[in-house]
Formats: C-alpha cells, structure tokens, sequence
C-alpha cells in the first residue's frame, strides 16, 4: 500500500492508484472533464490539476500515480485560479447557448462551470463556426461544442473498433472529426450511438425527431401506433427523475397514452417472434448443413459493422429482420387486419434505446407491408423529453394495459434488452422445440453478465450446441476474425454493438459508466422473473399469429415480412 | 574572461563528415571501443559522474536517465536521438550533425551498449532534409566498419511540428501517431517507444558521451559550472556583431557571449534584452547579464539554458511587437492536445495583439499575466509550459514597453 496524505487527511491506496482515486477514497472530490472512469487516462484538460509539495509545476490528479510520503493539496488558490481559468478558456470557446442545448443539466461542462462559480468570462467569446453533420439522420455531431476530451474517439475506437473518428488539424484548429475528414455517413460509422455517451458535453447527440411524431399526432387522419423495445422501461425511469428499473411497465404504458399514442405494442412481443423464426433457422442450418455459426441480427449496429467490415460474412448472419423491423411489417399487416385499420394511415413509431434503429427504419428494403414499415423511431432520451414536457406525474398515474394482438410478452422477450438475452431466450425455446421435454430450470446465468464474451454449451438431445455471446464491437470483432479464419468453435453467437447490451445503446439516458449498464441489466432480469411466462413459444399471441397468419416459422408469410437480405457496405474510405 | 571550449565540435572543420576514416584517424569510436570493454553500470556509473545533463533543454542528469533504462526489464529498449532542432535561432545539432555525424552515432552506440538496446533512431527535424543522405552515409560507413555490429540506426524525418521536439511526442510521432505529447510518469525510460524502455537524449549531449568516456567523468565533471558542468554550444543571432556559433564552457556569463564572444551590438547602439534557450526562452534584461549560462543559475532568473540560441535585440526594437510574434509562433505549434495550451496560446496572442496593436487595457495585460502563470504550471507538455516564459519574462522586465502601448 501507499501512504499519503491529501487536503490533510491520511489516506492508504493499492499501487498504482492515482491521486485521484486516492482523493476520492478519502471523500475528496477532484473536478475532472476528459476522464472516464471506464477508459484510459487522458489527462488533456487538465481541469484536476493539484499542488504536490515539492513540484513546481501543478499535477493532473487522474494521470499522476500516488506516491509514498506524498503531500497533496487539491483546492489551494494557485489550483482554484488554474482551474477556474482553463474553464474561462473551454467555455470561451464553446457556444453559449446551454439553454437550448440537447444536454442542458446533463452537462460535465455546465455542472463544472456552476460548481466554480463561472460568472464573467474575461476572453472573447468565440466559436469554430462548422456545421453540424446529419448526414446519417441518426447520429449528429456539431463540433463546435466538442472540447476535445478524446473520449468518443476512445470509445469508437478501442470499445467498438469502428475507428470513425480521429483529431485532424493542430491548435486551436484541432477538431475530432470522422475519418479523412469526410461526413460521419461515408465514414466507418456504425450508428451505436455509444460516443453519445462518451461525451461529457452536448458535441453529439441523436437525431431528434419528436417535432415529426408531433405533426403525426396532429393529424386526425393518422393512428398512431407504438412498440416499445425491451432495454427502454428499465431506464425510462432514469430521465423522469426515478431510478433504474422503478417505473412500472402499466404506468409506463399509462404515459404513453396519456402524451397521445393510439395504440401501445411491445416489441417484447416480436422479440418473441424473433425466437420463433431465428430458433427454427438454427435448427434449419444445424440439420441442413447451413453455414455455421449462425450470428444474430436484432442489433442495426452490429448489422452496420458486418456490412462495413465483414462483407464477405453476411450469410452468417440470420437472415431474421430485427424485432423493430418485424415489428413494423407486421403491424401494417396483420394487426392492422385484426384491427380493421387502414394499414395507409398507421404512423408507426418505435421507441427505442439505439440511434442505429433510426438508420435501420429508413433502409429502404424495410417496406415489405406495402409501406415504410416504421415511420419513426424515437429514443429512450427522446421519449423522457416528451414526458418531461408532458407534467404527467408518473406516481399518481393509474396503469394501463397493452393493446391487443401484439402486446403479450414473455420473460424472453424481456432478457432481449440485456447482453446475452437473445440467447437465453433462444435456448429456452430451442431446448424445448428440440427434446420436447420441459426445461427444468430457464435460467442461463452463463451468457448473462458484462463480461465481453461469454460461452456455453448446451447439449440437445445428445448434439451439443456451442453458443457465444459478444458485445461491444471490438468483442465482435474478435469473434469474426475467429470465423472468417475457419477457427470458431461456435453454432450460434450472439452480437449486440453496445456494451451491456441494448440496455446501453446510444439512445439510452446518458450513461456515464458500465456500473450504470448493470444495474439496468440487473432490472431486466427481475422483470424476467416477474413475467409468469417466461418462454418464447408460450407467448399465446405469439401462437395466435402462427395459428391464423403466419402458419409456421420460417414459411412463405414469414420469408415475405420477417426476413431480410444483407449488403455489403462497400465503404469507400476504409 | 572565458575561452572557447571545443568538446561537441572538436572535429568541426578538420574532417570530412562522409569519410569515417577521417574520424577514426582523430581518435574517433576508440571510445565505444573502451565503453564495450567495460561493465554497464560501471559505463552509466562514469556518465553520472561527468554530471553531463540533457542538452535539449530539460537539463536532466543523462547519467542517470541511462540507468533507468538500464535497470527497467524488457525484452527490447530503444536509443533515440532528438534531432528535432525546432527553435527558432538554433542550429548547434545541425553543426554536428553535418560536420561529424560519427560524434553521434559513436555516442548512440555506447549508450545503446550501456542500457542493452539493438535499435536506435535519429528523429530529424523535417526542415534538414539534406541532412538524410549524410546520416544514412555515417550510418552505413559505420556499419561497415563493424562499430554497430548489435546496434542498428535508421533515420526518421519529421514533418515539421515543433512539439514533436518533445520527446513523448517525438516517441508518438515515430510510432506513427499524430505528434501529441503524452502524459509522464511513466518516463520513456520505464515506457517509452511501443511501450518500451527508451533513452532519448540530444544531438549535443550525445555528442559529448565519446568525450566523456574517452577524458573519464571526473575530468568532465570539472569543467564550467559544477552544477552544469561542461560545455554548451550557442548559436547567436539577432543584433549583434558576431552572428555565429560559440562552444563555451558553461561558467561563461551572458555578457560575456554578447560582448566576448557575439563582439557587441552593431552601429553603435544599445542592449535592450536577449532570450536565451529558443523562442521558449525569457528575455533578459541588461540587468541580469552577469548570470551564468548555466542551467540553474538560468532558472534562477527565471530564464532557461534551453537549446542555446541567443537572439539580441538592440534599443530600437519594439519588444510587444517581438512577443506577439512569438504569441503567433506558439498559437500556430500548440498540438491541440490539452486545454490550457490549446486555447491558452491562441488566447495570449489574441491579447498580444491587442495590446500591441494599443487597444490593449491593463485588464487585458493583468489577464495575459494570470493566463501565462496558469499555462506554465498546468498544461501538458513542456511546449504550454514554456510559451508564456517570453510573455511572463517581458511583462516583468519591460513593462513600461507594455504600458506604453494600453489604451
């Protein structure tokens, strides 16, 4: 242990520790900006410089390793007027306009330049003066407001792989900008949306669509119909003041009706049909002599990342279009039939945790109802605002049902919204499909769980079945690169582009670390157990729809409306 | 008064630089020769005691630096030589390295041999292109001749950048990374190229290494400065007679360089200050001449040894126009990388020009003032720390100049 002493109090840290995590262990909170507790150290804003006897110059408490016998002081005037004024300087240079910005209150920024107290800013206001990018209308970059953290760059790069986006020019001219300096759309971007959440400030955000999903609602000539993804419920809560996992699901529903939604569906209820069709596809490519392993393709991210970087892969891919996109050829189809609604006038809006499922909607192959099968898709942060703006008080509100045909939802469909879920739900379903017995216990803790790749095996009727789960694309990278060698031991992985899972997509509540991922995941699982089914196959509109429309799984209605095609990207600056 | 002193160009002028031969016959690689034949910490042991300290500017204890090197475990380390001569008015490694380009290799190769490193590189300045084939020419002479026998050299070009004289942004630069410094601990010694434990050291010092180990340290250790002992090469430029360069031991004065050595300020006029060390240095007022070169006696005026370059500017220079000039230099170098020097320099010379355009108020020259304390203590790299030294030192010494110009 090392022995030191910070603002007077003695403190012992585990080598290696640095200042400000010693600080921190004895209650002593160091402001920082470029620091992620989840990435590696920057130390470029220099916002957490301290006084260390002996140095004459200041020390970045993140990047300075704590010493024996060490003498830190972290709030002197010489540290208050260094900080203070490398705040006057970001803010000098970033716009002024908090007011009106995506992450006004939610802002490292703004809470630094309220906590010193930031009043006149002495330098020339000035700002870059670049456009903002919306050239993949899911993803916005303005990078006049970017303060240069690296923090995206880290996470496009060293979490997902993707390497989108790099530092271009030096000086006050240096800008984080996509590769080659092109628009994130002909860059390798794959719409995660995870640097959204690296971002300490409001430098990116989603595309914001609510003023759309208003001019639908006040169209009398439109119903407009909702799914809800698996990932939102349990973080919902997050953006209207509640924690984690809080806001029941009937109250969630109640809220949706009450800002003016027609008719509330669950995509739950295609994440179980996702089962159905990509269980059966399984079992169709293990007895078949199809090509192996099977990969899923609920996440648009991954989907974007095979099409980018692995184009000669994608009959790997299961050819299942994502429970959004099943989501929306059916509910132009066969729930407008059940309905008797003029599928013409449904407006379908998703509510979704990801940025990429807004790039995934308005590919133009997803119009297999006769119609854009979605219309919009609204993220979790999208939805909060509209809450928000709503005054409803989610504590007196009364809970309200789903609407009828695709509402009813398993515990299967629930786990989607974690990494690993689309496989312990698949299993639970392809166990009992294939040795016709009852599972005796549904819970598969293996493949639940932040770690990056996860394994199991699971015997079926004397074949054993290997499954991998991956997420966080750097994860599927390594899993790809294992196929394309010929080297995977696997029959069926698992990919979701977010860490965590859909429960940390882009379009998520802002989230700051991975300790935030879990405990959303954990609120997925108790949801699991809450659900009295908790099978794909024993969702009974999940057996109306084969009964009366699809037939059976992977048949010619299903090969028409839940199936797709993958192309290859062809990035021309890769 | 003090007398020239040729340790780093002892060969200047009485060699020919392509001819190895011509080095060999003055004695040259007998040193590594001798350090091979010694143990390695006996060799770094010697180094330490000639006291020699980096000639780049940061003045650390090479001796010492080597030592880490060579005690840090690792399954490959690096020599690299800093030939990133980037300040503005200096151009002593260029003297070396075009004059007698084995001085270096040989000092490489006995430090590669001291710490247990097999690959080195000399990281040229971007602005010495001829100086590629004349290095590359050493280099194969010496290979031939069996004196890099375990050590190899390649050059590398820099394209410019002046932070890439730094030496962790030099390391990225080589690694084929954007010339960003990086944040230290941990020192290239313990992790320096690929992660690995690596010597960077100067032209010049290492250009003093064959000396040393050929004369032994003690005998280095006793020349000049006790504290900065050896010898110190300044090129002199500006308003003065002489403008050359000088190798001089490190007890010379200032005044001695401008009025020994430099012969004075022309046509008669006055002194009115130097900045000593690059473009990154304080300047000095007439005040302060009597200071010593050397390294310590130098921070202790708040100035730098520095590279050695000496600009002299005489009484009719309008020295808040000279400061915003470097403003601009520094504004235009920042890498970008951390904050306070990235918006820090383009800020000082916005506030530069302002006052030195007369709009200035002394709001503005109390801010300049805050800013450049603030830039010299926190930001990143040595580059943000040193460029308000010619603010900071101007607004000290000559501030009726400032004055002068306010609103």
């Amino acid at each position: 242990m090392i022995n030191l002493n910070i603002d007077g109090i003695n403190v012992s840290v585990p080598k290696g520790s640095t200042i400000l995590q010693a600080a921190k262990e004895v209650g002593i909170n160091v402001p920082t900006l470029c620091y992620h507790p989840d990435q590696s150290v920057k130390a470029n804003c220099r916002v957490c410089v301290c006084e260390v006897e002996g140095y004459g110059l200041l020390q970045a408490a993140c990047s300075t390793p704590a010493a024996e016998g060490m003498l830190v002081k972290t709030r002197t005037p010489k540290v208050i007027e260094a900080r203070k004024t490398i705040l006057e300087l970001i803010l000098a240079n970033h716009p002024q306009d908090c007011l009106n910005c995506a992450r006004n209150l939610n802002c490292e920024l703004q809470t630094l330049a309220e906590e010193y107290f930031i009043r006149d800013i002495p330098f020339e206001l000035r700002t870059r003066g670049y456009e903002k990018d919306i050239s993949t209308f899911s993803i916005v970059r303005d990078p006049d407001k970017c303060i240069l953290c690296n923090r995206c760059i880290e996470v496009c790069s060293v979490t997902q792989s993707v390497y989108a986006l790099g530092t271009e020019n030096r000086g006050h001219n240096a800008i984080v900008v996509p590769t080659m300096g092109k628009s994130l759309l002909d860059s390798p971007c794959v719409m995660c949306g995870q640097c959204i959440h690296a971002c300490p400030v409001g430098a990116i955000t989603e595309y914001e669509q609510l003023d759309e999903f208003f001019a639908a609602l006040n169209d009398p000539n439109q119903v407009v119909v909702t799914q809800i993804a698996p990932a939102v419920r349990v973080a919902i809560a997050e953006e209207i003041g509640m924690r984690s996992g809080e806001l029941p699901m009937d109250v969630f529903v109640a809220g949706l009706r009450q800002v003016g939604f027609d008719y509330v569906l669950h995509t739950n209820f295609t994440a179980d049909l996702t089962i159905m069709e990509e269980g059966h596809e399984l079992l169709d490519r293990l007895n078949n002599n199809g090509t192996l392993p099977m990969v899923t393709s609920c996440s648009p991210g991954w989907i974007n990342f095979c099409e980018t970087f692995y184009p000669d892969l994608l009959d790997n891919l299961s050819t299942c279009k994502s429970p959004q996109q099943m989501f929306g050829s059916l509910a132009k189809t066969y729930w407008a039939e059940k309905m008797d609604i003029d599928p013409a006038s449904i407006y379908s809006v998703s509510i979704m945790p990801c940025t990429a499922k807004k790039y995934e909607a308005s590919r133009p192959e997803m119009q297999d109802s006769g119609y854009q099968d979605v219309d919009l898709v609204l993220t979790t942060r999208e939805i909060g605002r509209l809450f928000r703006m709503s005054g409803i008080n989610f504590k007196k509100l009364a809970g309200a049902n789903f609407d009828s045909w695709m509402g009813a939802y398993t515990g299967a469909g629930v786990i989607f919204g974690a990494t690993g879920g689309v496989m312990e739900a698949a299993l639970r379903t392809v166990y009992e499909v294939v040795t016709e017995t009852e599972l005796e216990d549904v819970n598969f803790t293996a493949v639940r769980g932040m770690e990056g790749i996860k394994e199991a095996e699971v015997d079926l009727n004397g074949t054993v079945v290997k499954v991998a789960v991956a997420h966080g694309l750097s994860n599927a990278r390594q899993m790809m690169e294992e196929v394309k060698a010929g080297e995977s031991p696997y029959h069926f992985i698992e990919v979701m582009a977010c860490p965590g899972g859909c429960i940390g997509g882009g379009g998520q509540p802002i989230t700051k670390t991975n300790a935030d991922r879990e405990v959303r995941i954990e609120a997925i699982y108790v949801e699991d157990e809450n659900c009295e089914i908790r099978k794909s196959h024993d969702n009974p509109e999940v057996k109306t729809i084969y009964e009366e429309f699809l037939i059976k799984p992977l048949g010619d209605k299903s090969h028409d409306l839940l199936h797709t095609h993958y192309k290859a990207k062809n990035k021309k600056y890769l | 008064m003090a007398e020239e002193m040729r340790i780093v160009l002892r060969n200047y002028g009485k060699i020919d630089p392509l001819e190895i031969n011509d080095y060999i016959a003055l004695d040259g690689y007998k040193a590594l020769e001798k350090a091979k034949a010694m143990e390695q910490a006996l060799l770094i042991a010697d180094v330490k005691k000639a006291n020699l300290r980096g000639r780049g500017g940061a003045g650390f204890n090479c001796g010492q630096k080597w030592s880490f090197a060579y005690q840090a475990q690792a399954d490959q380390k690096y020599v690299i030589c800093n030939a990133d001569e980037g300040e503005p008015g200096t151009y002593k490694d260029r003297l070396i390295m075009e004059n007698d380009p084995h001085t270096l290799i040989e000092g490489m190769a006995i430090c590669a041999y001291a710490i247990g490193a097999t690959k080195g590189y000399i990281y040229l300045r971007g602005e010495y292109p001829f100086l590629v084939s004349t290095l590359n020419a050493a280099i194969e002479q010496a290979s031939k001749k069996g004196f890099l026998d375990k050590f190899s050299i390649e050059v590398r070009s820099g394209a410019g950048a002046y932070v890439c004289g730094e030496e962790t942004a030099l390391i990225e630069s080589i690694e084929g990374k954007r010339g960003e410094p990086r944040f230290k601990p941990p020192y290239p010694p313990a992790e320096g190229l690929w992660g690995k434990p690596t010597i960077v050291n100067n032209v010049e010092t290492f250009a003093n290494i064959p000396v040393i180990v050929d004369k032994g340290g003690e005998w280095y250790a006793s020349i000049g400065a006790p504290s900065y002992p050896g010898t110190k090469v300044f090129t002199l430029t500006g308003d003065i007679n002489n403008r050359t360069f000088f190798e001089v031991p490190t007890n010379t004065t200032i005044y001695e360089l401008i009025y020994k050595f430099g012969g004075g300020i022309p046509a008669g006029k006055k002194f009115k200050a130097v900045q000593i060390g690059g473009t990154s240095g304080a300047f000095i007022p007439t005040e302060l001449l009597k200071t010593p070169v050397a390294f310590d006696a130098m921070s202790e005026i708040g100035a730098t040894t520095g590279s050695g370059a000496v600009l002299v500017l005489d009484e009719t220079r309008d020295i808040v126009d000279v400061v915003t000039r470097i403003a601009g230099f520094f504004e235009h170098e920042s890498c970008g990388k951390c904050a306070p020097c990235r918006e820090g320099t383009a800020r000082t010379h916005e506030l530069m020009h302002k006052l030195n355009e007369g709009f200035g108020s002394s709001e503005d020259l109390e801010l300049l003032d805050r800013l450049g304390r603030v830039m010299s203590i926190s930001c990143l790299c040595g580059l943000g720390q040193a460029a308000p030294a010619p603010v900071l030192s101007t607004i000290k010494h000559f501030n009726a100049d400032y004055y002068a110009k306010l609103v």
